[in-house]
């Protein structure tokens, strides 16, 4: 019965994961490098949604507050691209990494000096309450977590796979220049891509600060997250999913049966274990250039 | 402008062409080792951290500028070196034995660490180096006998042939030493790039599979770049050590990695210059913030120093105009004022522009 | 013996037969083309020949040594260079240092050596830039020796290109369409170089090549291949004659269906 408490612990945890990773690979599918403020705007849209919803804020209900954070940080996400990223377009990778690890910084600044360094605590109506099934007790937020991360991912697939958007922005993604000659905006599909990731990461922001405080430093867990991008294979959408779940339940399951210290490196040993058995992830993107 | 005119082919092979340069090099050399005299005991403490941050820039140049693998770990290595040494100094290992072991101990790691690494590319690479940094953080606190744990260690001060080259006691004699550590490595790094190794090197970053059709050894390389990057990394984090006497894991944060990396891109990526310029600046902008901050107070009351996080933030947006505006950074543009100025009034606007890649990829390789 | 002896190779992917038994060799001192439509698997045999794919059956015989066995760095120290269709050279670098590159399987020093520059890296050093230099008279490419590949125009990109292969001192150069993109005339330089390589350097060719007129000038013998499968070989005017050649070039289904192969 332990056992399986922990590994519903570590699925709910790992949806985070999961999702911050989500995050990860539609930037990847549209600027071709990895958001590393993902982490960091993830805590902004738990921090806005905070802004909104609690009381000694805004004091917006629950749900249009939380819908309203989405959008804020859609607009976000859609401007970071529009007016920073944009500009290095055609530059390699690396230019990316770094222009996306200084805008966490300043993301990061921005929360601290509106909301302040203390944690903070966002009030949902479910705070507390568990559901009994069978001789399990599940925390409402844990249920949540997975339902919600479940729909999100099946809304996903279908926007990818089933709307002509979608298809447009994977298509701009495998090919820029491809796409490009063959009518796809593909600048304005990027920036929408980002809005995309930042209304993912907003989801991911308050499931998290449901299940504890929150402080501008959270978005460190974006390192865990990028574990979990890594093992699923840049680029793969399940694949990050499934590698956010397994970080998720490895971490709690390290916890508990091997020395301390070891839980907190468990996730990248594991992504270690698997770029050296797979250089691509679980599920592998990469091909050889032809010549 | 002046022109040199090649005779022989040891003029393309030599450091530098003619008397000039060297003259110039050896001005700047005597300049630094007059430094004590010239400047203050805070100063000059300054002046050693850039040093050292430049050494350690230097290690991640070769890597990211000369190889095109992105390591944001590098302050793994750098905490590795320090360790080392500071444990093997008080063991009672004499500081001239300790301090290669150090380098070398970071250096095998790395080359270690390079051998599945080589088969990644790019951002995995990148995010792979992130996650042993953490592995090497949590070990620090693992090991906790060898290291001092969370408390921390004490790097023993130096002795050489009964000199005291104490950071506190004898600032002027650490700073030399430190002087003479950063020209040999630099010295070494030029040689480098001029030799077969150095363009192996060239060769794995700009297509691996014509290094390949050339008989390069492309997995070798990768590795004998990865271990010289990650001892001289060691190198300078057992002068950190040094310079900070007392220590632990905190030192050798995600910053430390991040700071490295501002100082290559910033400093101008694929120049040893660049190490230099970039470790200047990352030293100089905290004292100029500081200096701001206390004259903005002292005359127009406006108290800077209660919002936080105000110096990383000054950090990211200079960093995000430099990725924007000038991405061969501070070197590159020092370049293209001397070609203006050189070629005054002939410069053109477009000279240096850049050619965008639009098609390069990472899913191709 | 022949210098390279190609049997009965193969390489599938998935279900793509991109070559399928192609057999062939290579004389010494001999230019040897390979034509075929696009996608019919010329590129690949290079591909397979440097090692950069594994193929699924068949050997590859050079000077009597078997090239399956070795990693594909190891293949330019039997002797062979090459060249690529899209231009793979070091943009970052001048052409001086592209060069130089092409002399790294006959370094002699180490990385310790080279960190210290002790005076043999410098001897060293000075034999190599003579050998580059050679290279470069012949290839008339002096002017731009100091120069960024990044900034030269296509045409001299390719020449440089076959000038790193040459700096490698190889005893057998593939030279993988190295007349596409150019003009008429530095088409007709490319001729006289192939022809110089084979009489003053006694170097062997194997090429693969679109343009016919270059391939009629140069050619000891052609080998036309379509959808991996050896057609006719023969010298250029035998195998252009050659009526299956014809069809694969001009209309019946095997051109169209090629069209849909792996270059």
């Amino acid at each position: 019965m332990e056992i399986i408490q922990l590994l519903i612990g570590g699925v709910a945890s790992g949806c985070i994961y999961g999702l911050v990773a989500l995050g990860f690979v539609l930037i990847y599918k549209a600027s071709e490098g990895v958001n590393f403020a993902q982490g960091d705007m993830m805590m902004l849209g738990a921090f806005v949604a905070l802004g909104l919803v609690n009381s000694e804020y805004w004091a917006l209900p629950f749900i249009p507050g939380i819908l309203l954070a989405c959008f804020i940080m859609g607009g976000v996400g859609y401007g970071i691209d529009r007016f920073v990223v944009r500009r290095i377009f055609g530059q390699p990778q690396f230019a990316l990494v770094i222009l996306t690890i200084a805008l966490g910084f300043v993301l990061r600044f921005v929360a601290g000096a509106i909301w302040g360094f203390t944690p903070l605590v966002l009030e949902t109506p479910f705070a507390g309450q568990s559901v009994r099934f069978g001789g399990l007790v599940l925390g409402y937020e844990d249920v949540i977590t997975i339902v919600v991360t479940a729909v999100l991912t099946l809304a996903l697939w279908a926007f990818f796979s089933r709307t002509k958007l979608g298809l447009a922005a994977q298509a701009a993604s495998q090919n820029q220049m491809a796409a490009y000659i063959v009518g796809v905006p593909v600048r304005r599909i990027n920036s929408m891509i980002w809005g995309l990731s930042g209304i993912v990461a907003t989801v991911a922001g308050v499931l998290y600060a449901a299940k504890g405080a929150i402080d501008p430093n959270i978005g460190l867990l974006g390192i865990k997250a990028f574990a979990a991008a890594v093992i699923g294979g840049f680029g793969s959408l399940p694949g990050a999913l499934l590698g956010g779940l397994l970080i998720g339940v490895v971490e709690p399951v390290a916890a508990r049966y091997l020395p301390s210290g070891f839980s907190q490196m468990s996730p990248y040993v594991l992504m270690l274990i698997v770029l050296t058995t797979r250089p691509g992830g679980l599920f592998a993107q990469i091909h050889a250039k032809k010549v | 402008m002046r022109v040199v005119f090649k005779t022989s082919y040891d003029k393309d092979i030599d450091l530098h062409p003619d008397w000039w340069d060297r003259g110039k090099i050896a001005a700047l050399l005597v300049l630094m080792a007059l430094l004590p005299f010239l400047v203050g005991e805070y100063y000059l403490a300054e002046a050693t951290n850039t040093l050292i941050w430049a050494l350690a820039g230097m290690g991640l140049m070769v890597l990211v500028g000369h190889s095109g693998q992105v390591s944001l770990g590098h302050a793994a290595f750098m905490a590795i070196g320090a360790y080392v040494d500071a444990g093997l100094m008080t063991a009672g290992v004499p500081w001239i034995i300790a301090f290669p072991l150090a380098g070398l101990a970071a250096g095998c790691f790395g080359a270690l660490v390079a051998i599945p690494a080589v088969r990644m590319s790019g951002i995995y690479l990148a995010i792979a180096t992130l996650a042993l940094f953490v592995i090497v953080e949590e070990m620090i606190i693992i090991l906790e006998p060898l290291t001092g744990g969370v408390g921390g260690m004490f790097a023993p001060s130096i002795m050489l042939f009964g000199i005291d080259f104490d950071r506190y006691a004898s600032l002027s004699n650490f700073y030399w030493l430190v002087l003479v550590v950063v020209s040999l490595v630099t010295w070494a790094y030029a040689n480098l790039l001029r030799s077969p190794t150095g363009r192996s090197f060239l060769a794995v970053r700009d297509s691996e599979v014509s290094a390949r059709a050339l008989g390069i050894n492309v997995t070798r390389t990768k590795a004998v770049v990865f271990g010289l990057s990650c001892g001289v990394t060691g190198l300078a984090g057992a002068l950190m050590g040094h310079f900070i006497s007392f220590f632990n894991y905190e030192l050798f944060s995600i910053f430390i990695s991040i700071n490295l990396l501002l100082v290559v891109t910033i400093g101008g990526l694929g120049f040893i210059q660049g190490a230099f310029f970039g470790a200047i600046l990352i030293t100089a902008v905290p004292q100029m913030i500081a200096i701001l901050r206390d004259g903005l107070n002292a005359t127009v009351g406006i108290d800077l120093g209660s919002v936080p996080g105000l110096d990383t933030l000054i950090f990211a947006v200079i960093l995000v105009g430099f990725i924007i505006y000038e991405p061969t950074g501070l070197y590159g543009r020092w370049l293209k004022m001397r070609a203006y100025v050189q070629l005054f009034p002939l410069a053109r606007r477009d000279m240096f522009r850049r050619q965008k890649t639009y098609l390069k990829t990472e899913r191709m390789r | 013996m022949s210098l390279l002896q190609v049997t009965d190779l193969a390489v599938h992917f998935g279900g793509v037969k991109a070559v399928d038994g192609v057999s062939f060799d290579v004389e010494e001192g001999e230019v040897f083309s390979i034509i075929g439509p696009n996608g019919a698997g010329k590129s690949t045999i290079f591909n397979l020949i440097s090692r950069l794919y594994e193929p699924t059956r068949g050997s590859i015989l050079f000077n009597g040594e078997e090239l399956s066995n070795r990693p594909a760095h190891a293949v330019a120290d039997l002797g062979i260079a090459r060249t690529f269709q899209n231009i793979e050279l070091f943009d970052h670098s001048t052409v001086l240092d592209n060069l130089l590159m092409g002399r790294h399987g006959h370094r002699a020093t180490n990385w310790v050596q080279d960190l210290l520059f002790l005076p043999k890296v410098r001897t060293e050093e000075r034999a190599h830039r003579q050998k580059v230099e050679e290279v470069m008279e012949f290839l008339e490419l002096e002017a731009y020796r100091d120069k960024m590949i990044a900034g030269l125009p296509y045409g001299v990109r390719k020449v440089v290109e076959i000038g790193r292969a040459l700096a490698m001192g190889p005893k057998l150069i593939l030279l993988d369409e190295p007349a596409s993109g150019l003009s008429v005339e530095e088409s007709q330089d490319v001729a006289f170089w192939i022809e110089d390589m084979r009489r003053d350097m006694g170097l062997s060719v194997l090429m693969v090549e679109h343009d016919m007129r270059l391939v009629t000038q140069v050619s000891d013998r052609v080998l036309a291949v379509a959808n991996g499968r050896s057609l006719a070989l023969g010298s250029a005017a035998e195998v252009q004659n050659d009526p299956e050649v014809q069809a694969a070039y001009l209309g019946s289904d095997s051109f169209l269906a090629a069209e849909e192969g792996v270059a």
